[in-house]
């Protein structure tokens, strides 16, 4: 094998490579001066996306005896990933100085994630795709735990560790049942196995299926696999949090999509009433159940799960339509969600949280700036028009409604009334209620700026939405 | 360039545009500094520059030509057959006319009124001009659906932070039955498009559809559309909202956003889904003419005039669905295609002119309340003897809002109550009955409120009208009384497009199955 035929994976090299100088430079560095591992790791980020677009082939590429795949699909989620993951460590860096937690064991761990969430978005064979998840996974678990002082972190980072152990051996398990029936890891080859055989398809595979969709369910945040998310969404600090909210959302996605719809696409029949069952329950719970909780962390952690029955539901339909309307589902909620917890790194300062919603209180009267902002992510997240949400519900509801499921896209839409009521109290607090504190916004400038391109990204991703439509659709394929 | 090919871009740009300036300019905190001032200046110039480009609108509007004018397309999702497509027919012209009519007033009237972040609230109702400009002039429907939600953020700001003392209760219940209502309109929309394979509104209409596609249908456009009308018997978000929201609010939603839920079941409903609107015409003048008898009654016991005013929007507003949906008892009991226009125009007669009469009234009750912060009708008596200039004004609101003949308000009830004659003598009777209850707590308000003793001490030393509050209402006055006595100007204009859609009702969707 040349290197020339390396190229696709090429930017996992590149960064793999770039996060060990990271590591070696960040021991000799000390904490007065951590903006150096800051510098350099958004400096990878930039490298490994001039690498991505350098590298990426015009076609569907596969190498490693075809377990490892460059496609449209992979290019995009890499992307975007890359793009979140450097939005995450800008809303870090301010933050992460003030309350004295700026080690640059935050930047390489969420490197680190990086590469895992990269490995699951180019895995074409179960194998590699586990192999992806858990360099995440143990990354995740180990950023949740990040600030050891704190009892809330070190109690939620156990629980995802103990839970997020358990979905893995779950979706392994289910992995080599899948294995002993096909005979294969590959994607590719599970599928022309079950081409040439249908007789594969039966009672043991599917159980295979369902103990891999509890696996994905589990990463995904879906109901009922969901009650590590709020908790872990709280108990870690909020940069931790926006970390976790974005950029592995779309590892997720990848997840589903390499899994269910290449590798066993021809089974839809088996895993899609299944999908639809996480879907409707993750609609229903995650909106009925955010209106209960008055900590913004925990109101925007089921706000995740709603969405997340949103993707599915789109996802559930197996039309080339319905994964591209997942994708865009997946980018453009993860933007919104980055900004939305971004809100409470900008009201917090030094030993204060600002995680509750009364925190929010009067905000208008204190930054009517960035109270817009805040009402640009609430009315997005709603779905409400001109904001981005709702070009996202209209693709989502497209898709359910063509593949011929009325009665879930009016369950999908009445759904999103019921959230509206939480996000809507956002917008109260900030706009009809008298500030409890007038203290001035202390957050860094660079915060600052990138939450205005945030929220201004929100605005005018739902005014021209179309080409990012485009780029999701034509991955799959589905224009006609 | 000539101006005609953009002339409805800048009716929905223009005031968003000026908006954002009059919010970037800000107030400084102080609705007194001059930062203020600059931005008050602003604002009142980007909506007079509207009502010009409005006027150029009905300068060189084409009567007698029922196609789409200043037709403006461009595509703008192309993956989804969604364009930029806007295009007004005599249906939406008059109510664009309505909107830049009563957007400056909506300014001058808010000049010194409003003390507590002034920016933003001239900044939201440019905006909501802008955004409801655009619900009328829009052929999408993902563009319709666009203004018509995003119309739903400054008013719901508007009633929640100038509102009154339960404010945030009537502006979240207003915005989740609004919202819930349009949800169901978005799944329809998109259900449409899967049948006819774009978004226009033309291929809405083009496309053929089974009696039970459009009765389902029809229920969800049935909910976007009452609930805004709004209709018996989701009509209980109106009175909360109207008697919190501020004046300006008050009359924006009555003058102008009542106004959608009718100009959606005449450009959406009936046309998209002539034999589900032909199969639901009973349910429809049921549901019109509980509004017009029970909640005439309803309004007859307000105590407080907001409130009052509210009830009798619902009343007035039960005679433009009457309007619209006698069309298909009269095709079938005489063949009589006059008499079906007529009715359709008479609704929309009645959209416009209680665009104006409501306003106004909602404006009166805002004069008053400057003056004593209370909205009971108990808490006033005799105000016509230190008001005596307000006291005529409001005296002609309220007959133009009994229906006076020579006054808008009677245009529009007569050519209802005309058309359901030819319908049924029984709708005639029901709805002739306003004439009856719309007089009897009209006039009593007046009598309570305008004359009388005075009947409480402050009464006696309120001041007259000033010049701002003069401006605004002789204003609508003028336009009140013109349109009685002279209302062929807005006939004609609706003649041709109101005669077409006739024609196309009669005609079932069923035959191109």
């Amino acid at each position: 094998m040349s290197w020339t035929e390396l190229a696709p994976a090429a930017p996992e090299m590149a960064l793999l490579a770039l996060i060990c100088g990271v590591l070696v430079v960040d021991l000799f560095i000390e904490d007065a001066r951590r903006g150096i591992t800051y510098w350099l790791s958004m400096g990878s980020l930039a490298i490994t996306a001039i690498v991505l677009l350098a590298t990426a082939p015009d076609s569907r590429t596969l190498i490693f005896d075809g377990s490892y795949v460059s496609d449209g699909l992979s290019l995009v989620l890499k992307l975007s990933s890359v793009i979140l993951v450097g939005l995450s460590f800008v809303y870090a860096r301010g933050y992460l100085a003030q309350n004295g937690l700026h080690k640059g064991e935050f930047y390489t761990l969420g490197l680190f994630g990086l590469l895992g969430m990269m490995i699951m978005m180019s895995a074409n064979s179960l194998m590699t795709i586990y192999l992806g998840l858990e360099t995440l996974a143990l990354s995740q678990y180990a950023l949740v735990a990040f600030d050891r002082n704190s009892k809330v972190a070190a109690e939620s980072a156990m629980k995802y560790f103990v839970l997020g152990a358990i979905a893995s051996g779950a979706l392994l398990y289910g992995i080599s049942w899948t294995y002993g029936v096909t005979g294969h890891l590959g994607f590719d080859e599970i599928a022309a196995a079950l081409r040439a055989d249908p007789g594969l398809n039966g009672v043991p595979l599917w159980f295979g299926i369902a103990f891999m969709i509890v696996g994905i369910a589990f990463k995904f945040g879906a109901v009922p696999f969901h009650m590590w998310l709020p908790d872990v969404y709280h108990g870690a600090r909020t940069p931790v949090t926006i970390y976790l909210a974005a950029a592995p959302k779309l590892a997720a996605l990848a997840l589903v999509v390499r899994i269910l719809a290449e590798g066993l696409g021809s089974l839809y029949e088996a895993w899609q009433g299944m999908v639809m069952v996480l879907a409707v329950l993750s609609l229903v719970i995650g909106n009925v159940v955010a209106i209960a909780q008055s900590n913004i962390k925990r109101m925007l952690g089921y706000s995740t799960i709603a969405h997340v029955g949103f993707i599915l539901a789109a996802f559930f339909c197996g039309t080339e339509q319905g994964y591209g309307a997942a994708l865009y589902y997946a980018i453009t909620y993860v933007i919104m969600a980055a900004g939305s917890f971004a809100m409470v790194i900008l009201l917090s300062r030094k030993g204060y949280e600002a995680e509750n919603l009364s925190d929010f209180k009067g905000l208008n009267a204190r930054s009517p700036w960035f109270a817009a902002m805040m009402l640009f992510f609430m009315f997005s997240l709603t779905g409400v028009p001109p904001w981005v949400g709702f070009f996202a519900k209209l693709t989502a509801i497209e898709a359910v409604l063509d593949a011929g499921y009325p009665a879930l896209a009016v369950l999908m839409v009445l759904a999103s009334v019921v959230g509206a009521y939480y996000y809507l109290r956002v917008v109260w607090y900030m706009y009809f209620d008298a500030p409890q504190d007038r203290s001035v916004l202390q957050a860094s400038l660079d915060t600052r700026i990138a939450l205005s391109l945030n929220g201004l990204a929100v605005l005018a991703l739902g005014i021209v939405p179309s080409w990012l439509i485009r780029v999701c659709y034509e991955v799959f394929g589905a224009l006609q | 360039m000539d101006l005609s090919n953009s002339l409805l871009s800048l009716l929905i740009w223009l005031p968003i545009v000026g908006g954002l300036v009059v919010l970037a300019i800000g107030d400084a905190g102080d609705a007194k500094s001059s930062r203020a001032g600059t931005m008050r200046v602003v604002a009142l110039a980007s909506s007079l520059l509207t009502l010009v480009a409005g006027i150029f609108l009905y300068a060189r509007f084409e009567n007698g030509v029922a196609a789409m004018q200043f037709v403006e397309r461009v595509p703008w999702v192309p993956s989804f057959g969604v364009d930029y497509h806007l295009g007004v027919d005599g249906i939406s012209a008059p109510l664009i006319l309505l909107t830049v009519f009563i957007t400056p007033l909506v300014v001058i009237a808010g000049w010194d009124t409003i003390k507590q972040r002034p920016a933003q609230y001239f900044g939201a109702f440019l905006i909501l001009e802008g955004l409801m400009n655009g619900v009328f002039a829009a052929l999408d429907g993902v563009l319709f659906y666009v203004m018509w939600e995003a119309m739903l953020v400054p008013m719901f700001l508007i009633i929640g932070v100038w509102g009154g003392e339960r404010r945030i209760y009537a502006t979240l219940k207003f915005f989740i039955y609004t919202f819930f209502g349009s949800v169901l309109l978005l799944v329809a929309f998109i259900y449409l498009y899967v049948q006819a394979g774009d978004f226009s509104f033309a291929s809405f209409v083009d496309v053929p559809l089974t009696l039970t596609e459009q009765k389902y249908l029809f229920i969800a456009f049935l909910l976007a559309f009452a609930v805004k009308v709004p209709m018996w018997p989701v009509h209980t978000w109106l009175p909360d909202a109207h008697v919190e929201a501020p004046t300006g609010g008050s009359v924006i939603l009555a003058a102008i956003m009542l106004k959608m839920g009718g100009y959606g079941f005449i450009r959406i409903s009936m046309p998209m889904l002539p034999d589900a609107s032909a199969y639901f015409d009973g349910l429809m003048i049921a549901l019109s003419l509980i509004a017009i008898v029970y909640i005439a009654f309803v309004a007859l016991v307000q105590k407080d005039m907001k409130k009052l005013i509210a009830y009798s929007s619902i009343a007035h507003m039960g005679f433009v669905t009457l309007g619209f949906f006698l069309l298909w008892s009269i095709l079938e009991r005489q063949g009589d295609v006059q008499g079906a226009a007529l009715g359709m125009t008479g609704g929309m007669v009645q959209m416009v002119s209680h665009g104006l009469v409501s306003g106004a009234l909602f404006f009166c009750v805002g004069v008053l309340y400057d003056r004593l912060h209370s909205r009971q009708i108990a808490d006033y008596g005799g105000v016509a003897n230190t008001m005596p200039m307000f006291g005529a004004l409001m005296v002609l609101f309220a007959m133009a809002n009994v229906g006076l003949p020579g006054t808008s308000g009677f245009v529009g009830e007569f050519m209802v109550i005309m058309a359901s004659f030819k319908a049924s003598a029984w709708y005639a009777f029901g709805a002739a009955t306003i004439l009856v209850t719309g007089a009897a707590y009209t006039l009593w308000l007046v009598k309570r409120v305008v004359y009388g003793e005075v009947g409480n001490p402050k009464v006696g030393q309120f001041s007259d009208l000033n010049a701002r509050e003069l401006t605004v209402l002789g204003v609508l006055a003028f336009a009140v009384l013109l349109l009685g006595i002279w209302p062929a100007p807005l006939v004609d204009m609706m003649a041709a497009s109101v005669e077409q859609l006739v024609d196309q009702l009669g005609r079932s969707k069923l035959a191109g199955l």
